[in-house]
């Protein structure tokens, strides 16, 4: 098993209270670092610079469009900035964002394990993610792309040097960055499959898994069987332009409607990989400001695996007027109404989780809180396009813009955004500044609804998207959109001085800041190493807010966060109040075993070595009696 | 025009099948608003009802299972309704009347070209009588294009390689807007054409007077039309200059100022004098002779009958 118990090789078992953050330092021992939480870190860095470089393109192409006609660039350079805009954000940002960033340091903090299953494999995405980002980057300064992100043939495939009729543009290492990149989501998506279903911790039932677990869950399955059809098309794609191959081209006798249903094949079940991350932070913020379980567990779980079933039966919608059959569109258009369904029933039950909460709007919240507002939105919009005889009109204008970036921005990067806020002191142990925090906030959620909002209706008035001039009657709609593109470039400059002065200047995180009740809040900030002091046991639920005392809640565990912050060594079996505080032991009886465990040496409970199930039977036992004392009510 | 005037949302409705498509917009419109208010107060109801205070304790999560049941089936029952509804909208406007009149639609880059009954083309323009049912029939000779009509509320991509239709009944005089849909390179945007929706006459006559140069035409369509004026007019309307220059700088194809009269290169290494027939051939078979340098232009095929040939001739002698 690739699974390693001692991620530095050739190195002492480190010191099991120092921080991830601590320890070897200089770049070798993160290039070559085998944690998840450093590739994480890694991951997170990528991201925001692609996210950044995105949001450089989004603004060119906005402010292109601040009059008709040419503002600041020719059609052919704006062709090249919305499409670099889609690719770079697509493939580079939204795609790795929650899973590989956030999930990667999250997951197996929350699953109460030391490491993912594979972390060399974990290593390697990231390196197959960099790689494949350097083929993006080469093709921008060879002229970059200007099929838009979609690729679509024969636009994309057919050579103008050998008397095509597509682009003479670079898309071939395009295509080959967003082929590579694939493969780098594929083994994030196996390596989170494994350590969901092998490397939780004693006590850590299905039942008990945090509801961004479940979420990443639920995207892994997508990534794993949706990515190598995208994997294929591109290289048909590359095949056809690169060879001449006739797959697309009706000019060699291909069919170029196959192609965007191989895409969006893909492509759709990814809207699921961007969004269904996204509602598992929402999910954990709602419940930790609320202090409470969200209501319907279960079901909010389920639903992100029915989105990730139904997600895979809707591409056609994307192609209701690109000639498909009327009853081909009509099942495609039955099928897309069923999405509705597990969305509402997640914004339902994050409604009713506020009732009779005990509420706080620190700004992690308001990033969760502006997610359902804005994610409704996206939601409620979809249903029009969903409607065949209202898509005709719709389809391909800037309705359809504003509609998927309420759901991919008011979504995605809300819960992005949130998440970064929620869990920022636990990643890096310092504190951003609240007040700055919310100012960010206002602007981004303000300069969003004008940006957006505005396309809705340019977009149902007929203005077609990707298109560099536009008819002067919709010169005011577009004016109005890019000033509050504008406003919220400036939130977002304003949240990234406020994390670069908090990882300069920040006070120092509390284990807990927010007072929450999940398992990744009970370890030190940053967390060592290995995650936890020692291997935890689970006896609750992450949300198991009535099994807390009033001090806890009121002061964010500071009865734990005392004992924690007390000793400087590692736990000893037999010093009661150093019991491991990572534990969430809620009575004597199993820290006492925990106790006997130590005394023994034994270490067996919760190693990523494959002895997962090896729990001793009194401990299973010990379970089964929690489980029906305390979750009874859902057995 | 008074029946279907342009909404703050919707522009100006001027088919038979615009209504419906209009009628269902606004329906979910005003179903998703309410929606969205009640999601929204209930949200902010909550947050300042439940705000933390000192010793107030969260309610625990009880079990919900008929609430969550009711809430998961409910809005099924509402989307097979809406379903039910648009689906029944759609099939009835693909659905072409009996007797409708063919309007054949290419899509090139970067130009709609259409072709009546009768056999005669023409660009960017479309005349269509009032209250006459029309089948559009669409392909297109390069990449992927989309037909869209904005006033008739219609939308369909022009696919090479395949055809594709649409069919609509214009039901109000005046003018609507033509756009390509799907993107389509450099001018995608520029791919634009009107559809003049007129009385039963008018449509006639027009039919009559297409082919037959115009008492006026030019920019402003009111200067007193020559050979060389019309041919402008054409050479506009058809997109040529998207690729071809008359002022002598360098596009995707040669320049046509000062062509006439002289030698040309080719690109298989002989030169060839720029007299009628050449330029003649150069419209109805772009690829018989390519100029030198060009050879991986493919210049869309153009069809034209005499006088307009006639007329671009006659532009292309006056490009000194």
């Amino acid at each position: 098993m690739a699974a390693v118990t001692t991620p530095h090789t050739g190195h002492h078992e480190p010191d099991p209270t120092e921080s991830y953050l601590g320890g070897e330092t200089g770049i070798k021992s993160w290039i070559f670092t085998l944690d998840h939480k450093r590739i994480g870190v890694m991951y997170l860095i990528s991201v925001t610079i692609a996210f950044l470089l995105g949001g450089v393109f989004a603004l060119l192409v906005r402010t292109e469009h601040l009059s008709h006609g040419r503002t600041i660039m020719d059609a052919d350079t704006y062709n090249r900035m919305f499409s670099l805009h889609g690719v770079v954000m697509v493939f580079l940002f939204i795609i790795p964002s929650i899973p590989a960033a956030m999930g990667n340091i999250i997951l197996p903090i929350q699953l109460g394990t030391k490491d993912v299953a594979f972390p060399r494999l974990n290593l390697m995405s990231l390196y197959i993610y960099i790689i494949g980002a350097c083929f993006g980057l080469y093709s921008m300064v060879h002229g970059g792309v200007d099929t838009g992100w979609t690729f679509y043939t024969p636009y994309s495939s057919s050579d103008p040097t050998h008397g095509g009729v597509g682009t003479p543009a670079a898309v071939l290492p395009m295509t080959l960055a967003a082929f590579i990149m694939g493969f780098s989501s594929i083994l994030t998506g196996v390596n989170f499959i494994a350590t969901v279903h092998k490397m939780r911790a004693p006590g850590l039932t299905w039942r008990r898994l945090p509801l961004f677990i479940w979420a990443l869950y639920a995207t892994s399955i997508i990534q794993v069987l949706a990515t190598p059809v995208l994997a294929i098309t591109l290289l048909l794609l590359t095949m056809e332009r690169f060879l001449g191959l006739g797959i697309f081209d009706p000019h060699l006798g291909g069919d170029p409607v196959l192609y965007q249903h191989f895409f969006w094949f893909y492509s759709h079940p990814a809207v699921y990989i961007m969004i269904v991350p996204g509602m598992g932070v929402v999910s954990e913020i709602i419940a930790t400001f609320a202090r409470r379980e969200v209501v319907g567990y279960m079901f909010v779980a389920m639903s992100s695996l029915g989105l990730a079933l139904v997600g895979f039966l809707v591409w056609g919608h994307h192609l209701f007027v690109a000639g498909m059959s009327e009853y081909a569109a009509m099942v495609f258009s039955a099928l897309t109404f069923l999405v509705a369904i597990p969305s509402g029933v997640k914004v339902f039950n994050w409604v009713a989780t506020l009732y009779k909460g005990s509420i706080s709007l620190e700004s992690p919240m308001l990033w969760g809180l502006g997610f359902i507002f804005l994610f409704t939105i996206g939601g409620l919009t979809g249903l029009f396009l969903g409607m065949l005889a209202v898509d005709v009109h719709l389809h391909d204008t800037y309705f359809v813009v504003a509609h998927f970036h309420y759901v991919m921005v008011g979504g995605t990067v809300m819960g992005f955004v949130g998440g970064l806020h929620y869990w920022w002191p636990k990643f890096t142990g310092k504190m951003y500044d609240e007040r700055m925090a919310r100012v960010g906030f206002a602007f981004v959620f303000i300069g969003f609804n004008v940006t957006f909002l505005t396309q809705f209706v340019i977009g149902s008035r007929g203005m077609p998207r990707r298109y560099y001039n536009y008819l002067p009657e919709y010169e005011l709609g577009h004016q109005i959109s890019t000033i509050g593109s504008y406003l919220l470039g400036l939130g977002f400059f304003v949240l990234l001085v406020m994390f670069i002065q908090s990882l300069r200047s920040g006070k120092p995180a509390p284990r807990n800041p927010w007072g929450s009740a999940a398992l990744e809040w009970q370890t030190p900030s940053p967390p060592p190493l290995y995650n936890f002091i020692t291997d935890p046991i689970i006896t609750r639920g992450p949300y198991d807010y009535h099994l807390a005392t009033e001090a806890e809640l009121d002061e964010g565990w500071a009865e734990l966060d005392a004992r924690l912050a007390a000793p400087k060594k590692p736990h000893l079996a037999h010093d009661k109040p150093h019991t491991p505080s990572n534990v969430l032991a809620s009575d004597d009886e199993s820290a006492a075993k925990l106790d006997r465990d130590a005394e023994a040496g034994k270490d067996t409970t919760a190693h990523p070595d494959g002895k997962m199930d090896d729990v001793s039977p009194d401990l299973k036992g010990k379970q089964k009696t929690d489980d029906s004392g305390d979750d009874g009510k859902k057995d | 025009m008074i029946l279907a005037p342009e909404t703050f949302q919707l522009p100006r409705s001027m088919s038979a099948e615009a209504p419906s498509a209009d009628g269902l917009y606004m329906d979910i419109y005003w179903f998703s608003l309410v929606f969205l208010v009640v999601i929204t107060a209930a949200m902010l109801y909550f947050i300042v009802k439940y705000r933390r205070k000192p010793g107030v304790r969260p309610e625990r999560t009880r079990d919900l299972t008929k609430l969550e049941i009711f809430w998961t089936v409910t809005p099924l029952i509402f989307l097979v309704i809406i379903f039910h509804v648009s689906f029944e909208a759609y099939v009835k406007n693909a659905t072409a009347a009996e007797g409708a009149m063919e309007i054949r639609v290419r899509g090139k880059k970067w130009s709609w070209e259409f072709e009546y009954p009768n056999g005669s083309r023409e660009a960017k323009e479309l005349t269509l009588p009032v209250n006459k049912p029309v089948k559009f029939i669409l392909s297109s000779d390069d990449v992927i294009h989309s037909f869209f009509v904005r006033e008739f509320r219609v939308k369909r991509d022009a696919v090479p390689g395949q055809y594709s239709y649409i069919a609509v009944t214009p039901t109000e005089l005046g003018d609507a807007q033509i756009f390509c849909a799907e993107f389509c390179g450099t001018s995608h945007s520029d791919m634009l054409g009107t559809v003049h929706v007129v009385t039963d006459e008018q449509f006639r006559k027009h039919l009559d007077d297409m082919d037959k140069m115009p008492e006026v035409c030019g920019d402003t369509g009111k200067e007193p039309c020559t050979p060389a004026l019309w041919g402008r007019t054409l050479f506009v309307k058809n997109g040529c200059p998207t690729c071809h220059s008359v002022d002598g700088s360098k596009g995707n194809a040669p320049s046509l100022k000062g062509v006439f009269g002289t030698m040309q290169p080719m690109s298989v290494g002989s030169d060839t004098m720029a007299d009628e027939n050449y330029v003649r051939e150069s419209i109805l078979r772009p690829q018989a002779k390519i100029v030198k340098g060009y050879s991986n232009v493919q210049m869309p095929l153009f069809v034209f009958k005499d006088p307009q040939t006639d007329a671009l001739i006659a532009y292309v002698k006056s490009l000194k």
